[in-house]
């Protein structure tokens, strides 16, 4: 059973600061949402109103369809996982884990089945009679999960879980937890200030800055479509240039800017907003000869990555443009202080407003 | 150690080692050490101290047995040691202020702890410490004045039509006691107790919640037992004090009520035998011991917890 989760206008004040701003987002059931943003942008918050620890102080949220306004936390079919896991210290494992059940009257013996069972799941067998104070990190993440699934909930909530461990488990959990939620077929809305967890486990992203859902889309729209100067930002690296959009059509704006003019991508709802020119590095290519959408640089900087090889530039009024070249085995690293030509495909550089922020 | 010597020199830590063990032997050590003699001696004439007769015994222990009074509990009549009745109420009622105390500072304790806005914390705890600048025997008074027959309690509870006529607290048995010493040691309770509360981190609240736990099963299952050794410590505090308080009982006791100290204190005070006087203090101290362990056993608390 897995519900879907809409948010209606929702806001959420703390005083006079407004934390949530006019949220819109509709889950679907099954579905893995991320939302991403960085820190202190009201993920939690938005989290904590799902859950039933904050009431919206505007807007509405439904359950699988049903308002949940009034309804208390215990009384909501969602588990939320704590940043901080909030496990049971004074109970052993299996009793964590079938603290739910206890709650609602389930007889021992099923529950300490209940609780194997789930052990089982996520790959912790043999733990059942440990003290929460015996396991890892990756044991207790593993533990809260199971926690969580015990009571059967129809949406999961997970408040950036994967942030207390180290690199090298934090990307095992990540398929881990993306195979659980296949497996049970619940709704996982999940929470992170990572772009890369984002992008590899979500179906769908929720981009959010300062109290605000920047846009939502794929992994894939988000990083390639990013709809403004923030997202594009905080999903990828960029060379930003500022400028004055020229003559518009088919799309494609012609832009003047201190470094020469460019030709780039233009989304009907940014025309008429100031913009600035996004171009990834990877989209950033260096030649010897002259072409379109192309500056003069030298080389200032190379690191050779493995997989790739970063490059810096800098153009002749000393912006620094940095290009990433695909180690295809064939690949010229190019030495410091030579002089070459950047240039990036009109296609995929991108005139973005700013961020959707509270004017 | 180490650090007092590197931080004051030798001489500074000399003095201060001097002083802590003048202290713990002059005014600790040696005062219980000299009773604790004195209470296998008998209660003898100046003369004969030191005399034949002068020797060491358990008599003065075994006069809690004498005088044996006629009692009923619950319809059954029996005898029982004038004494050993004195001490078995004293202790029940004992108990019976540590729960008091307990039930009501656990709600206060989790209010303060977990709910108020952490802004107005240091005026309610000032609010709390504010009677405490006030002696213990001024203190006691005032209940004195408002349990009096025509005192504000009565009043209040004819004025709001609780009661008709007036109630002689201070001669209902044991209840001027009890409410005196509940109000004098609920603190004692009430700050262990928030301190324990206090350390709980509120996502674990809020997890249980989200588990589906409704409120009693989240104190029952989470909050009680994290504060146990907090509420440990405060109950063999508030237990201890109330066994071993003379003050309160003398002030605020009926003529039915009498508390094991006050009966220690006129074998000091009015037979002037301070040996007799000593045995039972020390029975008292001893048995209240025997208890308190025999209750941390029975709930599991450690001492190393209460320590904390
Ligand atoms: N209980 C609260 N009272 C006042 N401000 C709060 C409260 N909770 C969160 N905030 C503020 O709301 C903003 C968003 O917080 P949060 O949702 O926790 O951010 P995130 O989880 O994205 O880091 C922050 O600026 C934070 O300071
Ligand atoms: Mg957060």
């Amino acid at each position: 059973m897995s519900a879907g989760i809409d948010l209606e206008n929702v806001c959420c004040d703390f005083g006079t600061f407004r934390a949530v701003d006019n949220a819109n987002v509709s889950i679907r059931p099954g579905e893995f949402f991320s939302f991403l943003g960085p820190s202190g942008c009201g993920k939690t918050t938005i989290l904590r109103m799902v859950s039933g620890f904050i009431e919206p102080t505007e807007g509405t949220i439904r359950i699988g369809g049903k308002d949940v306004k009034g309804t208390r936390p215990n009384q909501r079919p969602t588990a939320l996982i704590f940043q901080n896991l909030a496990l049971f210290p004074l109970m052993p494992i299996w009793e964590n884990i079938a603290f739910g059940l206890e709650v609602r009257g389930v007889d021992k013996a099923t529950r300490r089945r209940k609780a194997e069972e789930l052990l089982k799941l996520v790959d912790l067998p043999g733990a059942a009679d440990k003290m929460v104070s015996q396991l890892s990190g990756g044991q207790k993440q593993r533990v809260a999960i199971a926690r969580a699934l015990a009571v059967e909930p129809q949406v999961m909530l997970l408040d950036e879980p994967l942030s207390a461990l180290d690199l090298k488990l934090r990307q095992h959990m990540r398929a881990e937890l993306r195979a659980i939620q296949k497996r049970t077929g619940v709704t996982f809305i999940y929470i992170t200030h990572d772009q890369g967890e984002a992008l590899a486990m979500s179906d769908r992203v929720g981009v959010m800055s300062q109290g605000r859902i920047q846009q939502i889309a794929d992994p894939k729209d988000i990083y390639n479509n990013p709809v403004n100067g923030f997202v594009a930002s905080f999903v990828g690296e960029n060379n930003i240039f500022t400028g004055t959009v020229g003559a518009v059509s088919n799309g494609m704006a012609a832009f003047e800017t201190p470094e020469g003019s460019f030709r780039a991508r233009i989304a009907p709802e940014a025309q008429g907003k100031a913009v600035k020119l996004y171009v990834r590095p990877e989209h950033t290519l260096l030649s010897d000869r002259a072409g379109e959408n192309s500056i003069p640089v030298t080389v200032t900087e190379v690191a050779f990555e493995g997989a790739f090889i970063s490059v810096h530039a800098r153009t002749e009024k000393g912006m620094i443009l940095s290009a990433e070249i695909r180690n295809d085995g064939l690949a010229t690293v190019p030495d410091l202080g030579t002089r070459l030509h950047a240039s990036f495909d009109p296609a995929r550089a991108a005139l973005l407003p700013d961020a959707n922020v509270r004017s | 150690m180490q650090d007092l010597l590197r931080r004051y020199g030798p001489g500074l830590t000399f003095m201060m080692g001097l002083l802590v063990a003048f202290w713990l032997l002059m005014l600790v050590i040696v005062p219980n050490i000299t009773l604790f003699e004195q209470s296998f001696r008998p209660y003898l004439p100046v003369t004969e101290i030191g005399g034949p007769r002068d020797t060491y015994s358990l008599n003065n222990y075994l006069k809690v047995f004498d005088g044996k009074v006629e009692k009923s509990f619950l319809g059954h009549v029996f005898t029982i040691p004038v004494h050993v009745y004195t001490f078995s109420l004293t202790i029940f009622y004992s108990m019976l202020v540590t729960v008091i105390c307990f039930l009501m500072a656990y709600p206060l304790a989790y209010y303060l702890a977990k709910i108020v806005n952490p802004k107005s914390l240091p005026t309610l705890l000032l609010l709390l410490f504010i009677p405490l600048w006030v002696s213990e025997v001024l203190r006691a008074f005032a209940w004195w004045i408002i349990l009096a027959f025509k005192g504000p309690l009565n009043a209040l509870l004819q004025g709001i039509g609780l009661i008709e006529d007036p109630i002689r607290w201070t001669n209902m048995g044991y209840a001027g006691v009890v409410i005196g010493l509940v109000y004098t040691y609920v603190l004692f309770m009430l700050f262990p107790v928030y301190n324990a509360i206090q350390s709980l981190d509120s996502n674990q609240i809020e997890a249980a919640e989200d588990l589906g736990a409704p409120w009693w099963k989240i104190h029952w299952r989470i909050v009680l037992p994290h504060a146990k050794p907090g509420i440990a410590s405060g109950s063999v505090m508030v237990f201890m004090l109330s066994a071993g308080s003379l003050l309160v009982p003398s002030i605020l006791g009926s003529t039915t009520s009498q508390w094991f100290t006050q009966t220690i204190d006129q074998w000091f005070k009015d037979a002037l035998d301070w040996n007799t006087a000593s045995a039972y203090a020390f029975l008292l101290l001893l048995v209240c011991t025997l208890f308190v362990t025999l209750a941390m056993w029975v709930f599991r608390v450690k001492l190393s917890d209460i320590a904390k």
